[in-house]
């Protein structure tokens, strides 16, 4: 049993997201997170400004309740599953983070510099994290999808599209880290 | 009731994302970095199990629990949607260290700031509903 308190190797987490993945279809529905941005629009009442939400949301309430699922699921696993909060990343990255002013990587999930709420209350520190999240909700509804949608089940369906977007993905998220980053803590 | 298999399977989904340590800042750094496997194996693994399994549904060796066709609809073409929105999404990614299934998964874990981050996300997909018009497709 000792095994699930320990961190979940990759030939481990690949075949559970697999599973969950088959479950959805299996289910009648499909895999993709980033939807549930667009449904909290509309329930917000954006259809009123914008046509583009005036959707019949309840259609989507399952994603919804996945959701819900998935912050109980962070919920259990941190309470009762895991005895570390450490992560054992590369000592390369620890040493690379520590280069452009991010200390004791790996010694926690996050990093203070960008989620500790001394930093959310900081003008630089909000607007970093309000960015971020803009970036990601503007990009993957322009893209039709997000990790999940697009790199889980589009590359698994052989999606041309899927693989366009995967492609920028990873040229984005390699200008952030590679270019952008150092220069802003 | 017909909504409990999905919390369930939100649940598996949430521990995963936990356990595997997807949803920590560093993991998506270090990925972008080339410094770990990690990331490439969880994600290497999923599509090919994935592909099985899109071949049992087109095949309709597998069906859904209702005894219908697994259709899987395709996402919409367009160069400029897909690597446009990709490159603005991975900008954001790498930033946040979260792509939209990690941030739900880290409420869960008493992350306090990263509803900053969720609100933000839903302001940009509220943006994006905007100014779609205007955007190359």
């Amino acid at each position: 049993m000792d095994f699930i308190f320990q961190p979940w190797p990759w030939y481990v987490a690949g075949p559970v997201i697999a599973i969950v993945m088959f479950l959805l279809f299996y289910f009648g529905e499909r895999f993709g997170v980033s939807s549930n941005l667009e449904t909290f629009c509309s329930i917000g009442g954006a259809g009123k400004f914008v046509d583009y939400f005036k959707i019949d949301w309840k259609e989507n309430t399952w994603n919804l309740i996945f959701v819900i699922g998935a912050i109980l699921g962070g919920f259990i696993s941190t309470q009762w599953l895991t005895t570390t909060e450490a992560v054992a990343i590369n000592p390369q990255t620890i040493q690379d983070l520590a280069d452009i002013g991010i200390q004791n990587a790996g010694s926690s999930y996050l990093p203070d510099e960008i989620f500790s709420i001394e930093t959310m209350l900081s003008l630089k520190g909000f607007l970093i994290l309000l960015i971020a999240g803009i970036m990601v909700g503007f990009g993957a509804r322009w893209a039709g999808g997000c990790t999940s949608g697009h790199a889980i089940v589009g590359l698994s369906n052989l999606e041309i599209p899927s693989l366009i977007s995967v492609i920028g993905f990873f040229i984005g998220g390699l200008i952030m880290t590679w270019l952008i980053l150092p220069l802003i803590f | 009731m017909k909504y409990i298999k999905f919390l369930l399977v939100g649940i598996i989904f949430g521990i995963v994302m936990s356990k595997a340590e997807i949803i920590s800042w560093y993991r998506i750094y270090e990925m972008f970095k080339f410094q770990s496997f990690h990331m490439y194996g969880i994600i290497g693994s999923a599509v090919i199990l994935g592909m099985i399994s899109m071949f049992l549904f087109k095949k309709k060796m597998v069906k859904t629990f209702e005894g219908n066709d697994i259709h899987v609809s395709p996402k919409k073409k367009g160069l400029y949607r897909n690597l446009l929105g990709g490159i603005l999404f991975g900008l954001g990614w790498a930033l946040a260290g979260a792509c939209p299934g990690p941030m739900f998964v880290l409420i869960g874990k008493g992350v306090v700031s990263i509803l900053v981050v969720i609100f933000g996300a839903t302001l940009g997909a509220f943006m994006y509903g905007a100014f779609k018009d205007k955007l190359p497709h």
